[in-house]
């Protein structure tokens, strides 16, 4: 699903968090939005999203306007830097939670259900992991069921807000490997939100580079590496 | 009540107290409860049944003595359900909402404990007694709230208002709400998020807040005596009929109603230690038991791979 973001513009009160941004996020890809602290990335991840709403511009998903669209319509998969799993509900129930929510026409039958959440925790690699409660589990293992919990209502986009963040280096490293494996074989489009210039250079099909707000630069990794369009740019990127 | 589970450094012999210091602590604190506490509570007990069971329990079922223990009962039950759902609501709209004014609704939520209960029951006697306009236009209506049942369920409602928001808003402050967000992401309305997400996320702290709401409407005596008149086989609730017992010399029936409300508050702490103990064993099932054990994460550096059916167990 392509995502065109046309002149998105917010502020929370006298602070601008986004400076009429526009940009166009390719089907399938894996998309970075990379900047420092107060760059405005995770404002305009929630504003994707649907868990805030911009004061102007309009946000289309393959064409189609869904700048009013609540956030529950728009097909997406979301994924916080601290999991945000169902402290109460065990990992299975977690990642069933979309599908139980379903209205009886669409819902699949619990068998199904079961069936959808046991090749859910074999793609993450957590198949023994069911019947257990999120405070039982580590960081890195909380963000692979956060995942699984995220791709099980089949979402056309899945967005990630600094998901590695809160992991140590040596989990951090591991999981976005995973991650990069798990997007070229799902093929999902995805839009990352990171302030860790290696993580996106790691990670990224793209990355956007912002700062204060607005677009610094657009490319691939090697694309901006090779041309950074400014001393922001190649001074975050520790090109300098 | 949050029981924490944190490292103690009364349990570690290298940081704990002397031991006379910890007998000393124990020591007072615990004679000081029994004689303030538990000795009154005994008392009670033994003045009621001094006169054998058949004088109780003929003193429990004498009709003013029935019709206060229905009154009671009653009342709480009024009072419980509307005080769930507005503790609920308000909780809600403190910790999820932003609005002008959120500071004034945190600060009235505690006017019901600053305000004398003698006050609270003035109140409603000034407001919708037949002397003022809007009690005298309810009475022309045919209903009755001063000296009357109403009255004392208005009353009651007051003085237990706050409990419910009290416990639910620190808590629900603590846990935040990104779990509600990611629920919104996954397809939930507002009620789903509410009813699959926030419910199961605070209730222990919703029960014993209603255990507490409970406690209170039942025992609660000074604005209730103010609004309820006294009226006799009418308005009287267990409390009251216990004073006016008392105060015609019959001890009997005042310590055998006394006896119950004694009892009530007996089962509430009953009720609240099993909460606790059940939360405490929920909560240490888990953090007892060695962290799961998994399959190693099988990652290579280039992509194009597939997942087996079957996992690698490496370590």
């Amino acid at each position: 699903m392509s995502i065109d973001i046309q002149n998105v513009h917010k502020s929370f009160g006298n602070f601008v968090a986004l400076e009429d941004i526009s940009l166009k996020v390719p089907t399938g890809k894996l998309t970075t939005l990379l900047g420092p602290s107060g760059c405005g990335k995770t404002t305009l991840l929630r504003i994707i999203a649907g868990l805030e709403y911009a004061d102007r511009g309009r946000i289309l998903f393959d064409g189609m306007d869904v700048t009013d669209t609540p956030v529950q319509k728009r097909q997406i998969g979301f994924m916080f830097q601290h999991y945000a799993l169902f402290r109460h509900k065990t990992i299975a129930e977690n990642i069933a939670f979309g599908l139980k929510l379903l209205p009886k026409d669409r819902r699949p039958s619990n068998t199904d259900i079961k069936k959808r959440v046991d090749y859910l925790l074999e793609l993450v690699q957590l198949p023994t992991l069911a019947n257990a409660y999120p405070h039982q589990l580590s960081g890195g293992q909380r963000q692979r069921i956060a995942l699984a919990r995220a791709l099980a209502v089949e979402p056309k986009l899945l967005l990630l807000d600094e998901p590695f963040g809160a992991l140590d280096a040596k989990v951090r490293k591991e999981l976005r490997t995973w991650l990069k494996n798990i997007h070229h074989e799902l093929g999902v489009t995805s839009i990352m939100v990171t302030h860790d210039q290696e993580e996106a250079r790691d990670v990224s099909d793209e990355i956007v580079v912002m700062n204060h707000g607005s677009v610094e630069q657009i490319g691939s990794p090697e694309e901006l590496i090779a041309n950074p369009s400014n001393e922001f740019v190649a001074d975050f990127l520790d090109l300098v | 009540m949050q029981i924490s589970n944190g490292y103690n450094y009364q349990d570690n012999a290298a940081t704990r107290d002397a031991p006379w210091v910890r007998a000393l602590f124990i020591g007072v604190a615990t004679v000081f409860m029994i004689v303030m506490l538990v000795i009154p509570l005994m008392a009670v007990f033994y003045e009621a049944f001094k006169g054998g069971w058949e004088l109780y329990l003929a003193a429990l079922v004498e009709p003013e003595a029935l019709q206060a223990i229905k009154l009671t009962l009653l009342t709480a039950a009024i009072v419980l359900p509307i005080n769930i759902v507005m503790g609920l609501a308000i909780a809600w709209l403190v910790t999820r909402y932003q609005f002008k004014g959120k500071q004034l609704v945190t600060t009235l939520l505690d006017l019901p404990f600053s305000v004398s209960p003698v006050v609270a029951g003035l109140m409603f006697v000034l407001l919708f007694g037949l002397n003022s306009s809007f009690g005298g236009w309810l009475e022309s209506m045919g209903i009755q709230v001063i000296f009357a049942v109403p009255g004392i369920v208005l009353a009651t409602l007051f003085v237990t208002f706050p409990f419910i928001a009290r416990e639910l808003i620190p808590l629900m402050q603590s846990q935040g709400d990104s779990e509600e967000q990611a629920a919104l992401t996954l397809g939930a309305s507002g009620w789903q998020v509410f009813w699959h997400v926030t419910l199961p996320n605070i209730k222990w702290a919703l029960l014993y807040g209603i255990i507490l709401t409970n406690a209170r409407a039942m025992g609660e005596f000074g604005a209730v005596s103010v609004v309820s008149g006294h009226i006799r086989g009418e308005t009287n609730t267990m409390p009251l009929l216990v004073e006016i017992a008392y105060n015609e010399y019959n001890f009997t029936a005042a310590f055998a109603l006394s006896s119950l409300l004694a009892g009530l508050a007996l089962l509430t702490l009953l009720v609240q230690q099993i909460m606790t103990k059940m939360q405490t064993r929920k909560y240490e099932k888990g953090i007892n038991r060695d962290a799961i054990a998994a399959p190693k994460l099988v990652v290579t550096p280039n992509s194009k791979q597939t997942v087996s059916a079957t996992s690698n167990s490496t370590d």
